[in-house]
């Protein structure tokens, strides 16, 4: 059996947080007294990843994803349990482990600002060990994958934000990490931008066999490239499984579109006692259980005079935002 | 060791000196803001106060010119950097790369001292427009000594700002504690009078700080006055490797603190 590069067992993660009330009362009492109280981001999660896996980590703002992401690459030190990532500490920052990662932070940025992005790729290659001839050689060779070679020698600040983060992306890759901690990486993107980074992506995971794993508010980033999601609630872990498994495990039911003939019989389709979704005077959308799907469309066709019909799943985005605010899943 | 190699060291030179360029003005302004040794040495002369230290006209002229020279390839701002950027999140990228984020900063410092070296020369030049009588060419020995003197004291402003911008992981305003060392720096560095010039009981005690090395000791190597180089040499290396252990345990201690704010 294949041996997990990612392993976490019971890990938790406590910060200390200090709180002041509002007012002058509190301001004074806040500068005399701070009031601090320790909060645990992270409840006992226990979980592996295996090389080559794309794995989406889904939860509401706050529910620890980015935290977790945080300890996996070693940038902030676990409170309890134990974890290993390619069989290092992460938070020991070996240089061996440290060129084995990286981390992308949608709204956080390593790019120089006033230079143009080719500058910091080549200080990245330099801090990496890798030769300018290598560096050379991986430069052109991401560009082109990321459709950025024109804007490699403009200054950071005068790029748009597609340009930017492709940028990020380039810096963040050139030493070819084996695995790559995503967190929002299309935060702020426009819709192209963020299917082009997709594609690389998907292409880049393909090539090398890196681990990815991804947090993103946007469910298209998870639902096209992860096969394996883990849900976070509250600093616990909700669901570890298929994305497919959860889908039909969180919505089991269908929606069908139903356009009725006359408004006679649309008129008694939608008193017949069905969950109706939506009504636009013949077009009914009715929520059907997938496990009655058959008997319930036999009766209706029987019993009204239908024109035509579409069966649709609920929209992705419906049903994980659903699971973000359960305890279970 | 460090992880550095020459390779990494002049890239990242070569980088920062690209970005260092693109504040020209600023670092000229910057240095122009640092003619406060020759105010000093018009309150100097005007008053006459040289000669309560035995020290003439142009050699006091010398001092500060060298004091001026010393104050523009010493200064260190690493504190209030990394402060904003520990703060806001933006050493996360740099602390999951393999290098030490510091050297980034030391690199950015080197490149700023280069930048301003060409702004230094016209001002030392118009100095010399001005006060003919001052005009002096040191030895290469003692210039060289000078250099590395002043790099020293460039080391132990960096090293003792690098421990108090560590504190950032636990006060979150580190750049406070520093504002704390400015006083002392100001009047025990020689900046506003050769240490000389003080009483000698306060003398014995100040030159058992790192303050004196940080000014008064390059400035007069420079200038040619009498020092003890030996000594001075001695207590530059002294607080460098007394500080460097301060400083790597800091940043040990400290990073397991960090909590990656804001990112």
């Amino acid at each position: 059996m294949e041996e997990n590069i990612i392993q976490v067992e019971n890990l938790s993660k406590s910060f200390d947080i200090s709180s002041k009330k509002p007012g002058l009362k509190g301001t004074l009492k806040h500068f005399f007294k701070r009031e601090t109280r320790s909060i645990e981001i992270i409840k006992n999660i226990t979980f592996g990843i295996k090389k080559g896996e794309i794995v989406g980590f889904l939860g509401a703002n706050g529910a620890g994803k980015t935290t977790i992401l945080k300890i996996l690459c070693g940038l902030i030190y676990p409170s309890q349990g134990k974890l290993s990532v390619t069989g290092n500490l992460p938070y020991k920052r070996r240089p061996n482990f440290l060129k084995n990662i990286t981390l992308i932070m949608g709204q956080k940025q390593q790019l120089i600002w006033d230079l143009p992005p080719i500058e910091s790729f080549y200080l990245n290659a330099a801090i990496y060990d890798i030769d300018k001839f290598e560096a050379k050689k991986r430069i052109k060779q991401l560009s082109d994958m990321l459709e950025i070679e024109k804007e490699l020698y403009i200054p950071v600040r005068k790029l748009s934000l597609g340009q930017r983060m492709k940028s990020e992306l380039l810096a963040a890759l050139i030493h070819k990490p084996n695995i790559l901690f995503l967190d929002e990486p299309t935060l702020g993107l426009d819709i192209n931008a963020q299917r082009n980074l997709r594609k690389f992506l998907q292409i880049y995971n393909k090539e090398t066999d890196a681990t990815i794993c991804l947090t993103s508010h946007y469910m298209k980033d998870i639902t096209s490239l992860c096969k394996r999601v883990i849900c976070i609630h509250e600093g616990c872990l909700t669901y570890d499984g298929k994305l497919e498994k959860l889908l039909k495990k969180i919505s089991p039911v269908k929606d069908i579109l139903f356009i009725c003939k006359t408004d006679k019989d649309a008129k008694e389709l939608s008193n017949s006692g069905f969950i109706i979704k939506n009504q636009n005077q013949k077009e009914i959308t009715i929520t059907i259980k997938k496990d009655s799907i058959k008997s319930t469309l036999k009766k209706i066709l029987n019993k009204f005079e239908i024109e035509d019909l579409y069966i649709n799943e609920p929209p992705v985005d419906e049903i994980i935002g659903n699971i973000l605010v359960k305890e279970k899943v | 060791m460090f992880n550095l190699n020459k390779h990494k060291l002049i890239t990242l030179l070569k980088v920062q000196y690209s970005n260092m360029l693109e504040y020209r003005v600023e670092i000229a302004l910057w240095a122009v803001s640092g003619i406060i040794p020759f105010f000093m040495l018009n309150i100097w002369t005007n008053n006459n106060l040289n000669e309560s230290i035995n020290l003439s006209n142009v050699m006091l002229s010398r001092y500060f010119l060298s004091a001026f020279f010393v104050r523009q390839f010493s200064v260190v701002w690493v504190v209030f950097t990394f402060e904003e950027d520990a703060l806001l999140g933006k050493i996360s990228p740099y602390l999951i790369q393999p290098l030490n984020p510091f050297f980034r900063y030391l690199a950015q410092h080197i490149a700023e001292q280069i930048t301003r070296f060409p702004f230094a020369i016209i001002i030392a030049l118009i100095f010399f427009l001005i006060n003919p009588e001052s005009l002096w060419i040191p030895s290469l020995n003692l210039f060289l000594l000078a250099c590395i003197s002043t790099f020293f004291s460039f080391l132990i402003q960096f090293l003792i700002q690098s421990i108090i911008a560590c504190f950032c992981f636990w006060t979150e305003k580190a750049s406070s504690i520093e504002r704390l060392l400015f006083i002392p720096t100001l009047f025990l560095s020689g900046l506003l009078a050769p240490v000389i010039s003080f009483p000698e009981y306060v003398k014995s005690w100040i030159y058992i700080t790192p303050f004196p090395y940080l000014i008064d000791f390059p400035a007069n190597i420079l200038s040619g006055n009498n020092t003890n180089i030996i000594s001075g040499f001695f207590m530059q290396i002294f607080w460098i490797s007394v500080l460097f252990p301060i400083f790597k345990r800091t940043w040990s201690l400290g990073t397991k603190k960090y909590t990656a704010m804001g990112s």
